[in-house]
């Protein structure tokens, strides 16, 4: 192609990309690639567990990398197939979409290794290890992407993986949840395209630092307001926010616990995503316009919420209104937007999806330990499971928002934020929030670990048989939980590093000028 | 279903078909074409020689199941893509070579293994799903 | 002027999805989603703008093209929405047939497998 005519560096780029930046897309590869590997191997399950871990643990070492890289030197892109921005797609990674692949892998990590000990033989069959691993590739896409309908080609990824996911086993319950879970989401991604379509009818570029650097110069805004209503719509039906979160509920118990786990650690979190770099990085005139708005779901999602977690009989039921409950405290930053809050907001979507996943885990592990996933039939866990009762004591602790666990410091972030804004009712809310789900836990723990067991005839009776029976949790599987309890505590009582990356992550989602420079050279002016 | 003529024509069809998908893969090089349609022709032919056949003779001509064909593709596809960070270029980055082989020149490009590991994706993935529908058609 | 048809066209399915979508019974709502997303796709190509009988393909031996061509990224955008949305409907498609097959209903208001109506209220003591 040298003796083409045209000046090429007019199109592509000319000089080589350091070594380091390929931490940007590896991630992404890295899964499709294990994934696909394993769909050759459908034949020998316990060989893709293993690669699995594997993989993961690959995968947390470069997200660490990652995040190294981008404390040192910022944000970091690298403009797939060679095209200069805004015409190539851009893979592009700040402190935020870092943080949150950072942790989404140790989740995923965290639970492949407990599948080993809990994914039965048939569903190893249907394909558990190759889903889990495309799903890590459209969650760290989503994460890592720098362009929008690339962000829709993601969000579409693990949308798919996760239907896959849902139905292992197809039970009639898990069918019943997942036409829900199915027509909803699709419902929510199709609006994700329609806004996605008006942006590019109005900007001409898809490249999400472009539109950064343009959104305030636009003559009009009232089609911007459209726009963000749009997405806000749209991804806060992906969050499960307020009005529209019914689906959560109605499906995260259905499936295997693992994939129940992985689902309240990764999906929510990967909406909430995508509404603070909309909200916050793109159209920060929009968002304050709409925050009342925001604030006012974000107010309903977290009591709505902890008030459903406190109706609910099941154990798993319970969680899936508690993971709700904490989406109703990250809106509550996108709402207040200042850096302070959304940093808030990142160390609160750290924290959830650490907890909530070690929480689905050892509820599930509880629930095989009792029989039965019903708070009353259970009963008498703390003599038999001390270790296990132990663990999710902390866990409970932490997602009440108690000191010196996880829970604690997000919640004080928002809060101060919320009393330096004048927003008093929603500080109020997210106490209230607090002291709710100390009480749905709490009885949760006090009459299912602490009371003696039931009767031995009534506990029988109200078995679940989607609990498999009683059965002792192995220590394999009982280790993921412990790690990410650790890392819970670790984040309680050390919490200078993670808030020190969040602050750093807020600040570059309110003034993106470094994000946009990463993409465009740093002569570019804003 | 049981019919002589369909039975006749296939075998002759189905060949034309697949040639004709291989065709249009490779065409997508430069002109309108490509991996994803290629691969849709290709489906299609096996949907007709299922229907002719039945869904056993699909599953055995094709040797390696329909899922495996489409795992291979989408690890093509990815290596296509990273192959290009050994000689200093952004992912995905097409790259050429143009050996002389019996005195023509042939371009080749990391940009047509990618569209191959589509191809094969497709026919994987589509040709998964048109199977076991056709299978369910079969029993009832 | 091609614009104002085209979106009265877009209008006119995004009507009949949302109706068919807010239906009770899957098999519509699943028809319902099938023209949204058309009606999404005819979104997209309206917003990238329209011209007549210019595809944009490079004719041969040239690096870039001669004259206006149509833009070819909202055509790139909606084979992949196409693609997408045409495997979601494939699946959804095969959802709701076990769903139908393994509940006996395509009502949803009556799925309440998985949230029976009749739940128990959690322990009130201890």
């Amino acid at each position: 192609m040298a003796s083409s005519p045209i000046d090429l560096s007019l199109a592509l780029v000319t000089e080589a990309p350091d070594a380091a930046d390929w931490l940007v897309v590896l991630p992404v590869a890295l899964c499709i690639a294990t994934g696909a590997l394993m769909t050759m191997l459908r034949g020998r399950p316990s060989l893709q567990g293993w690669l699995a871990v594997l993989a993961l643990g690959v995968l947390v070492m470069l997200n660490i990398g990652l995040v190294f890289h981008i404390g040192a030197s910022g944000p970091v892109t690298m403009m797939v197939g060679r095209w200069l921005p805004p015409f190539g797609i851009a893979f592009t990674a700040d402190m935020t979409g870092a943080l949150f692949s950072l942790s989404a892998s140790v989740v995923a990590f965290a639970c492949a290794l407990h599948s080993l000990g809990d994914i039965s033989e048939t569903g190893r069959r249907h394909g558990f290890y190759p889903f889990l691993l495309l799903l890590m590739a459209g969650v760290s896409g989503a994460f890592l992407t720098g362009d929008i309908f690339n962000l829709y080609v993601w969000f579409e990824v693990l949308l798919i993986s996760s239907f896959g996911l849902l139905v292992i086993g197809s039970e009639h319950r898990q069918i019943d949840g997942a036409v829900k879970y199915g027509f909803l989401n699709l419902v929510a991604t199709t609006l994700f395209l329609i806004a996605t379509g008006y942006l590019y009818g109005i900007f001409g570029t898809l490249n999400m630092a472009d539109i950064a650097r343009k959104a305030g110069t636009l003559p009009d805004s009232a089609p911007l307001m459209t726009l963000v209503a749009l997405y806000l719509f749209a991804f806060a039906m992906k969050a499960a926010a307020f009005p529209v979160n019914f689906w959560l509920p109605a499906s995260y118990h259905t499936p295997r616990i693992v994939v129940s786990a992985l689902f309240a650690g990764l999906l929510t979190k990967v909406g909430v995503y995508a509404l603070l770099r909309i909200g916050v990085m793109l159209f920060p005139t929009e968002r304050e316009a709409l925050s009342t708005v925001i604030a006012v779901v974000a107010g309903f999602t977290m009591i709505t919420g902890a008030l459903g977690a406190l109706a609910q009989a099941d154990m798993r039921r319970l969680l899936g209104y508690l993971v709700v409950s904490g989406i109703g405290a990250m809106l509550a930053g996108l709402a207040l937007g200042g850096a302070d809050a959304v940093s808030g907001a990142i160390v609160y979507g750290v924290h959830s999806m650490l907890v909530m996943s070690a929480l689905y885990l050892a509820i599930g592990l509880a629930g095989r330990a009792a029989g039965t996933f019903s708070i009353g039939g259970a009963g008498g866990l703390w003599q038999r499971e001390l270790t296990l009762s132990a663990l999710t004591l902390v866990l409970f602790f932490s997602v009440s928002g108690l000191p010196p666990f996880s829970g604690f410091w997000p919640k004080l972030m928002l809060v101060k934020a919320a009393l330096a804004q004048g927003a008093g009712w929603l500080a109020a809310a997210l106490l209230v929030s607090g002291f709710l789900t100390t009480i749905a836990v709490g009885r949760l723990f006090l009459i299912a670990y602490w009371r003696p067991a039931p009767l031995a005839s009534s506990a029988g009776a109200e078995r679940d048989p989607s609990s498999g029976g009683r059965k002792r949790g192995s220590a394999a599987s009982l280790l993921p939980v412990f790690a990410l309890m650790l890392a819970s505590i670790g984040i309680g009582l050390y919490p200078e590093p993670l808030i020190a990356a969040a602050t750093t992550a807020a600040e570059g989602l309110v003034s993106p000028l470094a994000y946009v420079q990463s993409v465009f050279g740093t002569e570019a002016t804003p | 279903m049981n019919s002589v003529i369909l039975r006749t024509v296939a075998p002759a069809l189905v060949s034309l078909m697949v040639l004709f998908s291989i065709f249009v893969l490779l065409r997508g090089h430069n002109e309108p074409g490509g991996g994803f349609i290629g691969g849709l022709i290709a489906v299609a032919a096996l949907s007709i020689y299922g229907i002719a056949f039945g869904v056993g003779a699909v599953r055995r001509a094709l040797y390696f199941h329909p899922i495996v064909i489409a795992g291979s593709g989408l690890l093509l596809a990815t290596v296509s893509g990273l192959v290009s960070a050994f000689f200093g270029v952004p992912f995905m980055t097409g790259l050429w070579v143009t050996p002389v082989i019996l005195g023509t020149e042939i371009p080749l490009a990391t940009v047509m293994s990618f569209d191959v590991g589509v191809y094969l994706v497709v026919v994987g993935a589509i040709g998964a799903v048109a199977l076991s529908l056709e299978e369910e058609e079969d029993e009832t | 002027m091609m614009e104002p048809v085209l979106a009265i066209l877009t209008g006119l399915f995004f009507a009949a999805a949302v109706y068919l979508m807010l239906s009770k019974f899957i098999i519509r709502v699943l028809l319902g989603v099938a023209i949204l997303g058309n009606a999404v796709n005819l979104l997209i190509f309206t917003n990238g703008r329209l011209l007549r009988e210019v595809p944009p393909v490079l004719a041969a031996g040239l690096d870039v093209p001669a004259g206006p061509v149509a833009n070819p990224l909202p055509q790139a955008l909606i084979l992949t929405a196409i693609v997408i949305s045409f495997s979601f409907f494939a699946f959804l498609l095969v959802l709701s047939w076990r769903a139908y097959e393994g509940l006996g209903t395509d009502n949803t208001d009556r799925m309440r497998v998985a949230e029976p109506e009749d739940a128990p209220l959690p322990p009130e003591g201890y």
